[in-house]
C-alpha cells in the first residue's frame, strides 16, 4: 500500500512524457523533447510549447482536480455514487459557457466564454448555498444540488432549442462533450488557480473527512466543525469544477470512478483517497486524452466521450460487486 | 477537569416539549443508566448535553469550544454508523483525531491507547479486518473501542450494547463500571434494567417530559415507579447473586 503513491506519482510522470511527443506532427521523440527545452523559437518548439505541453498540463491539472474533488464528495456524503457534479456546479458553468456560445461572447474573446462558465459556476453554488442554509446536514445539500443541476439543464435545453441555427446547436453540443484540444497556455493560467485554490481548500478536510467515517454526530463530538468542512468542500470543488469546465467543457466520471477504484487500494481511508485520487483522476483524464488522440486522431473525438466510454462499464463492476456481498 | 453538569435543560422538537427543566451533575466515579420508554428523550438529553441540537438551559459540555469538548467527552451514537472498509484498527484511531496535529503518522503514546482500547473490546483478532464488513455486535464492539481510544474523562453512549450477545452485554457494563471505577464518568442510554440494575452506580429514569427519578438502582427500579414508567410489574430482589431485576408483565 505504501507504494500506491509513488507509482502512481510515476503514471503520471509518464503518461505526461507519452501525451508531448503525440500529435499529429510526426516527429521524433528526441527531436519533440528537445525542441521543447531549446531557445530557437523553431515551429516545433512552438508546437511543443504552445500546443502539446498546456494540453498535457491540462489534463493533470484538470483530471487531478476532479479526482480530488470526486473523493471528497464520497467521503462527506459517506456516499461511493457521489461526484463533483452533483451539487450542481457542472450544470450552471455548462450553462454560463453555452450562454457565452450563444450570445456571440465566445467569439468575441478568448475570455468570453471560460469567464462566462466560471461565472454560472460562482452563480451555480452561490444558489445552492442558499437553499441548503447555513445548518443543514448533507441531504439537503444533495437536495439543493439536483434542483440547481436540473434547472440549469432545463435552461441549456431552452438555449439549445432556441439556437439559431443547426450550427449553433452543434458547436453547443460539441464543446458540452468536453476536450482538451487546442487550448493554449492562456487557458492554462485560467483554470490552474482555480483548481489549485479548490485543491488547498480539500486538503483542509482530508481530517473531516476521515471522522465523517463514523457519522456526522461522532465526526462533530470529534472537535470536526461540520459547518466549515462544507464550506470548504462546496467552494473547493465549485473552484475545481468550475474552472475545469471553463477551459475544457463538462468531463464527467472522472471523479466518480477515479476514488472508486481506488478506495480498496487505501483501505476505505477517505483522508488518503483524497491525495490518491488526485494522482489517480489525472493519470486517467491523461489516458483519456492520450486515447482521444490515438484512436479517431482525425475525427476530433471528444474527451467527455471517452471518459464516458470508460465509466459507464465501472458502474456494471460495482453492480457486480454490489450483488456478490449481498446475501 | 470537565465534569458534566446540566442546568434546567430543556428540548423541544417540532414544538413539542420532549423534556424540561431537567439539572443534574455527574461525578467522575459514576456509572450512570439512563433509563426511560421509548420517546422519553433520552437521546435528545444526551445530545443536548453534547451541545449538538438547539435547547434551553445550560450544559457544560455544550459550553466548551468543539476542540476542548472533543478531549472533554467521547460520543457513541446509537446509529453505527461505519462508512467505509477501513480497518478495525484505522477505525479505532480516528479516536484519537482530537488529540493529534495535523498530520498522517500516528505517534507511540497514541498507538498505546489504540491498542489498549483494541484489547480491552478483545478485538485483537479482527484488528486488519475491515470493519464495515464486520457482524453488527462486533461492529458495535469496534465503535466502542474508538470511544475509548479517545481517552476523555466523560463517555457518553447511546444504547451502546443494544445488539450484542449476552456475553458482549455484560462484558461491556463490566468494562463501563471498571472506566467509572477508574475515575471516569460514563453515561449511557439502556433498555436492558435488569444489566442496567447490576451494573450501573445511579440510575437516571426519563418519563413524563423530565427527570421521574434519579438515584442509586435500588430505589429508581422500585416497583411502583416502573409500574408508572414503563407501565410494568417487575420483581427486585438483592440476592446472594448480586442484585436481581427481571420485568414480569404488563400492567394496565
Amino acid at each position: 500500500m505504501k507504494l500506491l503513491m509513488p507509482v502512481l506519482a510515476l503514471c503520471v510522470l509518464v503518461l505526461f512524457g507519452v501525451s508531448l511527443v503525440l500529435g499529429p506532427a510526426d516527429v521524433p521523440v528526441g527531436d519533440s523533447l528537445t525542441a521543447l527545452v531549446s531557445d530557437d523559437y523553431g515551429p516545433l518548439t512552438l508546437v511543443m510549447r504552445e500546443i502539446r505541453l498546456p494540453r498535457a498540463l491540462l489534463a493533470i491539472v484538470i483530471g487531478g482536480g476532479l479526482g480530488m474533488a470526486g473523493a471528497a464528495m464520497q467521503g462527506y456524503l459517506r456516499n461511493p455514487l457521489a461526484e463533483p457534479g452533483l451539487i450542481g456546479v457542472s450544470g450552471s458553468a455548462a450553462l454560463g459557457a453555452v450562454l457565452a456560445l450563444h450570445t456571440g461572447l465566445a467569439a468575441s474573446s478568448v475570455f468570453g466564454l471560460p469567464a462566462a462558465a466560471l461565472a454560472g459556476a460562482v452563480i451555480g453554488v452561490g444558489l445552492v448555498m442558499l437553499l441548503a442554509g447555513p445548518r443543514g446536514g448533507s441531504l439537503t445539500l444533495i437536495l439543493a444540488g439536483i434542483a440547481i443541476s436540473a434547472f440549469a439543464g432545463a435552461l441549456t435545453s431552452l438555449v439549445l432549442n432556441l439556437s439559431p441555427n443547426p450550427f449553433a446547436a452543434n458547436e453547443i453540443v460539441f464543446w458540452m462533450m468536453g476536450s482538451l484540444a487546442d487550448r493554449s497556455m492562456l487557458h492554462l493560467w485560467l483554470a490552474l488557480p482555480f483548481v489549485a485554490a479548490g485543491a488547498a481548500l480539500m486538503a483542509l478536510t482530508a481530517r473531516g473527512l476521515d471522522a465523517l467515517t463514523l457519522g456526522e454526530d461522532a465526526a462533530e463530538t470529534m472537535g470536526i466543525n461540520l459547518r466549515e468542512l462544507r464550506l470548504m468542500l462546496v467552494i473547493g470543488t465549485a473552484a475545481i469544477v468550475g474552472g475545469g469546465t471553463a477551459v475544457a467543457g463538462a468531463i464527467g466520471f472522472v471523479g466518480l470512478v477515479v476514488p472508486h477504484i481506488l478506495r480498496p487500494l487505501v483501505q476505505g481511508s477517505p483522508s488518503r483517497l483524497l491525495f490518491a485520487s488526485a494522482l489517480g483522476g489525472a493519470v486517467m483524464l491523461q489516458l483519456a486524452d492520450i486515447s482521444v488522440r490515438l484512436i479517431l486522431p482525425a475525427r476530433d473525438l471528444k474527451l467527455g466521450v471517452i471518459t464516458a466510454l470508460i465509466g459507464a462499464p465501472l458502474f456494471l463492476h460495482l453492480i457486480y460487486k454490489t450483488r456478490k456481498e449481498q446475501p | 477537569m470537565t465534569t458534566l453538569v446540566l442546568d434546567n435543560l430543556g428540548v423541544r422538537l417540532r414544538g413539542r416539549v420532549v423534556f424540561d427543566a431537567v439539572s443534574l451533575r455527574a461525578q467522575p466515579g459514576e456509572l450512570i443508566g439512563l433509563i426511560g420508554p421509548n420517546g422519553a428523550g433520552k437521546t435528545s438529553l444526551m445530545r443536548a448535553a453534547l451541545g449538538l441540537i438547539p435547547c434551553t438551559g445550560q450544559s457544560s459540555l455544550a459550553d466548551l469550544a468543539p476542540r476542548a469538548r472533543a478531549r472533554a467527552v467521547a460520543w457513541m451514537p446509537q446509529s453505527r454508523e461505519i462508512a467505509w472498509p477501513v480497518p478495525v484498527e484505522r477505525l479505532v484511531a480516528l479516536g484519537r483525531l482530537p488529540h493529534l496535529p495535523a498530520g498522517r503518522s500516528i505517534p507511540a503514546a497514541d498507538q498505546a491507547h489504540i491498542d489498549r482500547a483494541i484489547s480491552r473490546l478483545g478485538l485483537d483478532r479482527l484488528r486488519h479486518r475491515a470493519a464495515s464488513r464486520l457482524s453488527g455486535g462486533e461492529q458495535a464492539r469496534a465503535l466502542i473501542a474508538r470511544a475509548l481510544a479517545q481517552d476523555t474523562p466523560i463517555l457518553m453512549a447511546d444504547e451502546p450494547i443494544a445488539g450484542l450477545d449476552p456475553v458482549h452485554q455484560i462484558s461491556t457494563m463490566s468494562l463501563f463500571r471498571d472506566l467509572a471505577d477508574d475515575g471516569h464518568t460514563v453515561m449511557v442510554s439502556i433498555h436492558d434494567l435488569g444489566l442496567a440494575a447490576r451494573h450501573c452506580t445511579r440510575i437516571i429514569l426519563l418519563a413524563e417530559g423530565g427527570v421521574m427519578a434519579d438515584g442509586p438502582p435500588r430505589e429508581v427500579l422500585s416497583p411502583a415507579r416502573m409500574a408508572r414508567a414503563f407501565g410494568i410489574s417487575v420483581w427486585h430482589e438483592d440476592t446472594d447473586h448480586g442484585p436481581v431485576f427481571q420485568p414480569l408483565d404488563v400492567v394496565s
